[in-house]
């Protein structure tokens, strides 16, 4: 499955319906599902690949804690200040991945390179607490009544505005994923992830290409966390970085389906909802129960369901039209 | 064509290859025998860069080849038939053709090349939508040098394309290696399979121990008694 209509027609969707009205809670689900859904896209662009990076957390809070801690400290606007997250994100990126790629460090090994960049970030918000506010969490200074527009400062009053930025945001990823499934680059990594050596002998620039789907992945996630930030006005390390967060990434796209293009989209559904649920019904009681949930439920997914809840759907479904498709090709001749 | 002079490789602390010079002259077919382990296969790596040669002169028409990286080497007109063939085996035969084409100024000619090695392999054609993996050992060695002619190269590196398969096949095998020469291309082949090859080459060198020990005609070489006495067990 991969389209432009389908998420169109969605988004669509999701417009009109908020127009009519959504109540305020499912609006915050909603709006906190998408941008989740934004970022889950970003990471699966690089899951899809074989690079499994336990490391999205980091990207994720560096563009959540740039974004927030320029405008707190420089007053610098969102839109002066994401770009900038951003590019921090994509030379994170480059520092930890080139020296991966180009020494091949693949597999296990790179899913632990980046297990222990996730950690990085995280302590050094901790360590920083000074100007972070350590494990407390941060507050973007709301812009209060004074002479900074909403605009300027990306802060809305109303749910219905940000459930719109979230819609195109969301669609924008969608669109996004949709680019590198046709793309060359998406070739040239299919044959990388089978074999590295039979790529470079055929011409590609190992290296590059994956340099340039990881740069792609963080910058993409780096946003989700700066939308995480502009829209929540609070962050704190565990809620965007750490390990925690870097699983829940990994399980809620493999849950969903790492290779279709709204599998990561449902891995939101499914985290969030199972998240809200834990909170609502067990409350404190059990803290770090979802992450034990995660866990358990991505071994299970891995071993039973590698294509994931979506992906194992479209699979049954192709076969399903593929069997029709066959035997009235039969009962017509 | 091209040209090695005093090369040497290795991984890590051991060395593989010592001082190898070698020529391949445009529109020749040359092949490289030698034992198991005598550093075969790491030629072929050196001269696509996959590793890197440690010391020596290395060029294709006067291009140097020792600080290219292995996508511009494809660039420079060399192609690398891996050893074991090495498709991507979830790919299918049209896909693994197109990334024989990876590189922009292939890019382009895509469909051209499609065609070129369609013709040359008309099974490749029929199989075209079956996933590399599943195809026989002699079809997936015609996939592979499909694969490599489509980035228009005029130098073919084969790296035992006999290996593992059943005599017949490699028979058609050589006979390929004939059909690509009267294409124009220039070819450089390793082989252990001694006798037959030296049927299809104009020259040979044995390598042994990493070191280039002899060289000549092939047709010399293959009456040599110590070539016959070692290599081809008469």
């Amino acid at each position: 499955m991969n389209s432009v209509t389908l998420p169109v027609a969605f988004a669509a969707l999701l417009v009109v319906a908020a127009i009519v009205g959504i109540p305020s809670y499912p609006l915050h689900i909603m709006i906190v599902i998408l941008i989740w859904a934004f970022t889950y896209t970003g990471w699966s662009l690089m899951g899809r690949f074989g690079l499994v990076s336990l490391g999205h957390g980091a990207f994720m809070g560096l563009g959540a804690y740039a974004t927030a801690l320029l405008w707190n400290y420089a007053g610098m606007t969102p839109w002066l200040g994401i770009p900038i997250a951003l590019a921090l994100a994509a030379l994170l990126a480059v520092i930890v991945g080139y020296p991966c790629f180009k020494f091949r460090i693949t597999g296990h090994y790179f899913a632990l390179v980046t297990l222990a960049l996730t950690e990085v970030v995280r302590q050094t918000v901790i360590a920083t607490r000074d100007h972070t506010g350590g494990s407390l969490g941060f507050t973007p200074t709301p812009r209060g009544n004074d002479d900074t527009p909403s605009i300027v400062a990306l802060q809305f009053q109303d749910k219905e505005t940000w459930f719109l930025i979230a819609v195109a945001v969301w669609l924008v990823g969608l669109l996004i994923w949709r680019a590198v499934d046709r793309s060359m680059v998406r070739h040239a990594l299919d044959a990388v992830s089978e074999d590295e050596d039979s790529a470079a002998a055929a011409g590609i620039n190992v290296t590059w290409e994956k340099l340039k789907i990881t740069v792609l992945s963080a910058v993409m996630t780096a946003f989700g966390g700066a939308m995480y930030v502009q829209y929540q006005l609070f962050v704190a390390p565990d809620t965007v970085s750490g390990i925690g967060i870097s699983l829940q990434i990994v399980f809620a796209v493999v849950a969903g389906g790492v290779f279709t293009q709204f599998g990561p989209t449902f891995g939101a559904i499914i985290t969030l909802l199972l998240a809200e649920l834990l909170r609502i019904y067990i409350g404190t009681d059990a803290v770090g129960l979802d992450n034990a949930i995660y866990g358990v439920a991505l071994v299970l997914f891995i071993v039973f369901l590698p294509k994931g809840i979506l992906g194992s759907i479209e699979d049954a479904v192709r076969r399903r039209l593929d069997r029709q498709v066959r035997s009235s090709a039969t009962s017509g001749a | 064509m091209l040209s090695l002079s005093n090369v040497n490789a290795g991984y890590g602390t051991f060395q593989a290859l010592f001082d190898c010079t070698l020529e391949v002259n445009a529109g020749e077919a040359v092949a490289v025998i030698g034992p198991n382990g005598a550093g075969k296969t790491t030629l072929m790596r050196v001269i696509s860069g996959l590793i890197p040669a440690r010391g020596g002169r290395m060029d294709m028409e006067g291009r140097d080849l020792v600080a290219t990286p292995p996508h511009r080497i494809v660039d420079l007109g060399i192609a690398h038939v891996p050893e074991n063939r090495r498709l991507f085996p979830r790919m299918s035969v049209e896909d693994n053709l197109r990334m024989g084409a990876f590189v922009p100024s292939a890019r382009a000619a895509f469909s051209r090349r499609l065609e070129f090695v369609y013709d040359l392999f008309p099974r490749m054609k029929e199989r075209r939508h079956q996933l590399a993996g599943t195809l026989s050992g002699g079809e997936q060695q015609m996939c592979a040098i499909g694969r490599a002619l489509m980035s228009e190269p005029k130098l073919l590196l084969l790296d035992e394309p006999s290996a593992g398969l059943a005599p017949v096949i490699v028979q058609r095998i050589f006979e390929l290696v004939r059909v690509i020469r009267e294409q124009g291309l220039t070819v450089l082949i390793v082989e252990q399979n001694v006798q037959q090859v030296l049927r299809v080459v104009d020259r040979a060198y044995v390598l042994e121990a990493g070191s280039i020990r002899m060289s000549g005609a092939a047709e010399e070489l293959a009456a040599s008694d110590e070539i016959r006495r070692l290599y081809m067990g008469l």
